[in-house]
């Protein structure tokens, strides 16, 4: 029983870290309709200056540079090239992610070689005790960090300016440009709160118990690409919902691998990508997305 | 009339290929039309339907597996039928669709960027199983792949073959076996592309609803080209397994997919001679990089630490090529091509395959 609460509690913190990037994801989709592939090596560059910078400028300054230079890549993305590409189809724009995609991962893994960076956070490999259950500090400030930004963007979203053009510009681009609405300006801020979030789950996955940044962090970070679309590529709420039920699947298979042996060895990484079949199987739009309906 | 004389000029060079060159370049050549079999598969699927695939990794490593085990014989520790080589080749190929029609369901239903993150699915899982199933796969070490057997002609080394003085070993002999299976599945494909399947897939691509409103089995049309693009993967499998002469698993993993996307939006969606002229891009640089490491700036030779090796830097370009195309460069190389044949004094309008460029821009 103790294993178990442990691994669900495991299994929430690493869900609420796979929410982060998913709900980048969706923001991203929402507000240009692109599928960012990019997003795995946006948040490789967050982790990547996190990991460089500490020993120079401190954990929390090097945290607060990583998540605003996520950011601005990802602005940088959008303005230089999303931007400017001129085609027809969603599908092409979604390629030229993966172009853009393939040029940062590659350069930071070289940079990267084959060392494991550490993150240089304050707390290290320290474990908490509630009854007989353990749990790494690490994955309580997770949870607990993941949902006060979860928190804080949902408000922004629903209450500020920035997020009613938002949603005007997601639900009716021409109509909210004739209303004032700055389409570039909200597109591009999409793009770096997407980035920003990137860089903070990039600290999260590379803290303990996981050893450090290494070049297959970024394959990591695929794992939130299900969370996404299982829930529902332009719903916030499936992004939350599709990371949680991603993060305990994959916590869930791992810690009784042992008594699933005829699955082989690794299946904890492959669960993830197996409910997301499932679930596309009886729902092609995802938990919440929206049906999409056209009227001819 | 000149472009009679331009094929012919082709054609003559790639049959005196083998007799000049040596066994580096043959071996990047048969790579080459590998992944030109498996980007023309792809190119149905994204640039004419308009459906994305990530998964086109998985689809080779069925096609290259399903060949090794149909023709290997068992042993105590693999399994194997030790089926006739050309029957397993032709099972590997019909297997690679077997396994794309399974995955109907959903490649019938999602479309776009969607499928493309649902067929990620294929590439993690394929992984899993090919490193787990050790009976059939090898596991971590892969399998060595039987040589292949057509009708009592050997593509291997033995019989000795010498033809006009050159030693004829197994990938001069692939060689040709490659030119022919890239020239079939150009004219197969064309034949698609241009027919009435050809007009329903780019209708589907273009407007989704105006072809189903025409009477175009959406669904039906997206399942089937994804199972004829996975044959075609199928294909690219046993040759480059061929080629390879070992299947390892590590080789079929998500790079290998973004490779084929990138091949074809590099050569031109939606068109054959695109994706040939992509695959030869992305397959040729690499290789190109590596041999002449030492006289091009920037690049280090491998295994030398701090520069960037060519296998990087091959990467970086083309995916900075993927980018610049798209920006700069609608319609890809095979675009370029024809706006430069196109361009006046000898302005003539192209009477065949209208391409992308034909959509209208406005249409969603």
């Amino acid at each position: 029983m103790t294993t178990f609460v442990e691994l669900l509690v495991n299994g929430i913190s690493i869900g609420a870290v796979y929410a982060l990037i998913a709900l980048g994801f969706v923001v991203i989709f929402k507000a240009t309709e692109v599928v960012n592939f990019a997003h795995a090596s946006l948040l490789l560059a967050g982790g990547y200056l996190i990991a460089r910078l500490w020993p120079l400028v401190g954990f929390w300054a090097a945290l607060l540079i990583g998540v605003a230079a996520a950011a601005l890549v990802a602005a940088a993305i959008e303005f230089l090239v999303i931007r400017r590409a001129n085609v027809a189809s969603h599908s092409v724009l979604a390629i030229v992610t993966i172009g853009v995609d393939i040029v940062i991962t590659t350069e930071l893994t070289r940079q990267i070689g084959t060392d494991v960076l550490a993150m240089g956070d304050p707390w290290g490999s320290q474990v908490v005790r509630f009854g007989g259950v353990t749990l790494a500090e690490t994955r309580i400030v997770a949870l607990v960090t993941a949902a006060a930004l979860i928190t804080a963007f949902l408000l922004a979203f629903k209450y500020t300016g920035w997020g009613v053009a938002m949603r005007a510009a997601a639900e009716d681009a021409e109509t909210a440009a004739l209303m004032g609405v700055r389409l570039g300006r909200v597109s591009m801020s999409a793009w770096a709160v997407a980035g920003g979030l990137a860089a903070v789950a990039a600290l999260f996955l590379c803290v303990f118990p996981t050893p450090g940044l290494d070049r297959s962090t970024s394959l990591v970070a695929l794992k939130a690409f299900p969370a996404a679309i299982l829930g529902g590529l332009d719903s916030t709420t499936g992004a939350l919902v599709g990371g949680l039920i991603i993060g305990v699947t994959e916590s869930m298979m791992s810690g009784y691998q042992n008594d699933m042996a005829f699955l082989g060895r690794g299946i904890g990484d492959v669960a993830p990508f197996l409910v997301m079949l499932v679930i596309l199987l009886i729902r092609p739009a995802g938990l919440f997305g929206t049906k999409e309906l056209a009227r001819v | 009339m000149y472009r009679y004389l331009a094929w012919t000029g082709l054609t003559a060079v790639l049959f005196l290929v083998p007799f000049y060159l040596d066994g580096f370049w043959l071996q990047t050549g048969l790579f080459a039309m590998s992944a030109a079999i498996g980007a023309i598969g792809i190119n149905l699927l994204t640039g004419a339907t308009g459906q994305l695939s990530m998964g086109h990794a998985f689809f080779l490593a069925v096609g290259a597996y399903a060949y090794v085990f149909f023709s290997a014989e068992p042993t105590a520790r693999l399994g194997g039928l030790g089926l006739p080589t050309g029957l397993a080749a032709v099972l590997a190929v019909v297997v690679a669709g077997v396994a794309g029609g399974l995955f109907s369901p959903i490649a019938g239903r999602l479309k776009g960027a969607y499928l493309g993150i649902a067929t990620f699915a294929l590439i993690f899982g394929g992984q899993h199983v090919l490193f787990n199933a050790e009976h059939l796969t090898g596991g971590f070490n892969g399998r060595a792949v039987p040589e292949l057997d057509l009708f009592g002609f050997s593509f291997g080394d033995t019989p000795e073959l010498i033809v006009l003085q050159v030693p004829f070993g197994t990938l001069e002999r692939l060689w040709f076996l490659g030119l022919a299976l890239v020239a079939l599945s150009m004219v197969f494909a064309r034949g698609v592309l241009k027919g009435r399947p050809g007009r329903a897939m780019n209708t589907i691509r273009d407007h989704e609803i105006a072809a189903g409103v025409m009477g175009v089995p959406v669904a039906r049309y997206r399942a089937g080209v994804f199972v004829l693009s996975s044959m075609y993967g199928g294909l690219a499998g046993v040759l480059l397994a061929l080629v390879f002469q070992r299947t390892v698993p590590e080789y079929f993993g998500v790079l290998l997919s973004l490779d084929y996307l990138a091949m074809i939006v590099i050569g031109g969606l939606g068109s054959v001679g695109g994706a040939v002229l992509g695959a030869l891009f992305v397959s040729l640089l690499p290789q190109l990089l590596t041999k002449y490491s030492d006289s091009i700036p920037l690049v280090a030779a491998p295994g030398t630490p701090g520069g960037v090796s060519p296998a990087e830097a091959a990467r970086i370009l083309y995916g900075a090529a993927v980018v610049t195309v798209v920006l700069f460069l609608p319609g890809g190389l095979l675009g370029l091509i024809r706006k430069i044949r196109l361009r006046p004094p000898r302005l003539r309008l192209p009477l065949s395959s209208p391409s992308p460029e034909t959509r209208s821009p406005h249409v969603p």
